[in-house]
């Protein structure tokens, strides 16, 4: 009879998450996605504490200079400083793009696994679903910023109302391909025998949809979740663009960028700046998501 | 197969019914009163009349219905009128747009050749593109090409078309002035100086339109040849001793075609969606902006009626897709 090799396993456990963090660091372009991503972050929300000039404060001496040490990327035509206004319409952007993606993301789920768990809505809930896919989004929501707007102002003022305005229209619009990602894992989560174990010791439908199915579809999510922030910051952007989405005086880069058309002709740089700040954010966060969808995904991992 | 699209066609129908009813709906929500720029001394009474005008005295299901009429049999019967000189449509009542008091099918007849023209040469220019570099990046994968045209793609999604719309004035018209920067849609092509205008106006927003295009139907090609090339025929093709070429371009990418295809055709509709930024950067006065300038003045029979193109564009190529996707690829049986 042979001795039973050491029980004892040679290396201490791993966490999942710790093999997930490996196989993200192996990707390059997620690792610098991810780091600008931060990186912007940090700098629209945190930069205003250290820069000490006002985003609406307007200094008409000032106005249409190019960048030099006090202002870095110059005065538009009331004399505001463009790095304050940066800073500021890019705190409200990723907010929103923020924002937008949880509502998605959690309608999005939501009607996912209804619609993979329960037999009797999945028929319904997956119509539901491409009558949504159906509709002409960027008309929709054109449609829904220039009738909601008066209501919403008056009801929460004019900043407060047009960003709940913009996150909910954004949100109930881009919650479809979430849904169903989440819907075909659910389903085929719902036959596997780790579901049957906990059902057949009585655990209830809400607590098996949270303990043991949640979990399981979080990777997918998470990849829609970054993929939905760089949509939902696009789509904020068009709208300021076409001048329906805020108001003039506060910025965001879309409205940046809109306003800074009237002078292309002077002072192309003034353009250059929320869009570069727009597509830098989209960029990093689709890279972000192409590595998060490689380090989640087993069968890739480890290679 | 035959059956499969006679289905598919009568369920397009109760959808594109509940999408013209949330679009109303949505609109018949709207706080906006059209009366509102009337000025105040405007008798009650007369505004009364006026708003009846419009067509918005009766009750909300009426003027759906109304709607509904003049939009799916008076239309098409002005249609008929128009190419065959008969009279089906005399005297009924069209959609009107309260901008102008016109039909609105007048107008959008009038934009719709600008839209097709910019977006459908973007929409060819970008296949054209996009197909040999997702062939060569699949054959060659991981190489410095592929690795090029990766980055080059992610930069197409993430550039929105306004910004790339705006760079590409800075650079191509104000700083070198080669492409005029605003596209004249009265133009009319008549000579060779003529035509070669044409083309400079038209490079730029063809450009903008399609990269994004390029960049997306790129990765699709891509992916799809990668999913071919590995199989067991591919093999079996160059085991035969059939050249490299014969192997990649007549094996290979006949079967990557197929979703590749589909896709093409889904990507129609959108493309008239995401034109409306691009038309608005470079003022094509195209459907996108006729939108646009509706929803601003709050025209909202406008509105409705273009919406709803939109979302017809939508169903019908969904339909399309799903059709092709039958005929190219056999292993497929809807029935």
């Amino acid at each position: 009879m042979t001795e039973l090799s050491n029980p004892q396993p040679a290396k201490p456990p791993r966490s999942q998450w710790l093999d997930v963090w490996d196989q993200f660091k192996s990707h390059r372009g997620a690792l610098m996605g991810g780091a600008l991503f931060l990186f912007i972050i940090l700098a629209v929300y945190l930069g205003p504490f250290f820069w000490e000039l006002e985003a609406t404060q307007i200094n008409i001496r000032h106005r249409n200079q190019g960048p030099s040490w006090e202002h870095p990327f110059g005065t538009d035509q009331l004399g505001r400083d463009m790095l304050a206004r940066m800073m500021a319409g890019g705190a409200t952007s990723v907010s929103v793009g923020l924002t937008a993606m949880l509502l998605a993301l959690f309608l999005g789920s939501f009607i996912g696994v209804m619609a993979g768990f329960f037999k009797k809505l999945d028929g319904p809930l997956m119509r539901l679903t491409d009558l949504f896919l159906a509709l002409p989004l960027l008309p929709l929501l054109l449609v829904m910023m220039l009738l909601f707007r008066e209501p919403l102002n008056a009801a929460f003022g004019p900043e407060q109302g047009i960003f709940i305005l913009i996150v909910i229209s954004i949100g109930v619009t881009s919650w479809m391909p979430t849904a169903r990602i989440v819907r075909g894992d659910v389903l085929a989560l719902k036959e596997r025998e780790f579901v049957m174990a906990a059902r057949s010791i009585g655990t209830t439908n809400s607590s098996l949809i949270t303990r043991h199915i949640l979990p399981n579809v979080l990777s997918p999510i998470m990849v829609s979740a970054t993929l939905g922030i760089a949509t939902a910051i696009i789509t904020e952007s068009s709208l300021s663009f076409l001048g329906l989405g805020f108001p003039p005086d506060f910025p965001t880069w879309g409205r940046l960028l809109f306003d800074a058309t009237d002078y292309l002709q002077q002072h192309p740089e003034r353009v250059f700046w929320p869009g570069m700040a727009i597509s830098l954010t989209v960029l990093s966060v689709n890279y972000l998501g192409d590595g998060l969808r490689d380090a989640l995904d087993p069968r890739i991992r480890g290679r | 197969m035959l059956t499969f699209t006679i289905r598919r066609l009568v369920l397009a129908v109760p959808t594109l019914l509940f999408i013209s009813l949330v679009i109303f709906l949505l609109l018949e929500l709207a706080p906006g009163d059209p009366m509102a720029q009337v000025p105040l001394t405007v008798p009650p009474e007369v505004k009364e009349k006026m708003r009846e005008a419009l067509g918005l005295g009766q009750p909300m299901h009426i003027r759906f219905w109304k709607w509904i009429v003049q939009f799916f049999w008076i239309e098409p019967q002005v249609l008929i009128d128009h190419y065959l000189g008969t009279s089906f449509s005399a005297g009924d009542l069209r959609v009107i747009s309260w901008q102008t008091r016109s039909p609105v099918m007048d107008i959008v007849i009038q934009r719709i050749p600008q839209t097709l023209w910019v977006v459908g040469t973007a929409y060819v220019v970008a296949i054209l593109i996009a197909l040999p570099i997702g062939i060569y990046s699949a054959y060659r994968q991981y190489s410095w090409f592929d690795q090029l045209g990766t980055f080059v793609s992610m930069v197409g999604f993430s550039v929105p078309p306004f910004f790339s719309g705006v760079l590409v004035i800075v650079i191509f018209s104000v700083q070198l002035g080669w492409f005029p920067s605003i596209y004249d849609t009265t133009h009319v092509v008549d000579s060779w100086d003529a035509f070669v205008y044409q083309l400079k106006q038209m490079i730029m927003p063809v450009m903008v339109l399609a990269l994004q295009i390029t960049a997306q139907l790129s990765r699709f090609m891509r992916a799809s040849m990668l999913d071919n090339l590995n199989q067991d025929y591919v093999r079996t093709a160059r085991a035969k001793g059939l050249s490299e070429y014969v192997v990649v371009m007549v094996h290979v990418l006949r079967n990557s075609m197929i979703p590749v295809v589909t896709v093409i055709a889904l990507g129609i509709p959108s493309i008239f969606g995401g034109a409306i930024i691009t038309e608005q950067v470079f003022k094509v006065n195209g459907i996108g902006q006729l939108l646009i300038g509706a929803i601003q003045a709050n025209d909202l029979p406008m509105v409705q009626t273009l919406t709803f193109i939109f979302a017809v564009l939508i169903v019908l190529f969904n339909l399309i897709a799903d059709v092709l996707y039958g005929i190219l690829d056999p292993r497929i049986r809807y029935d």
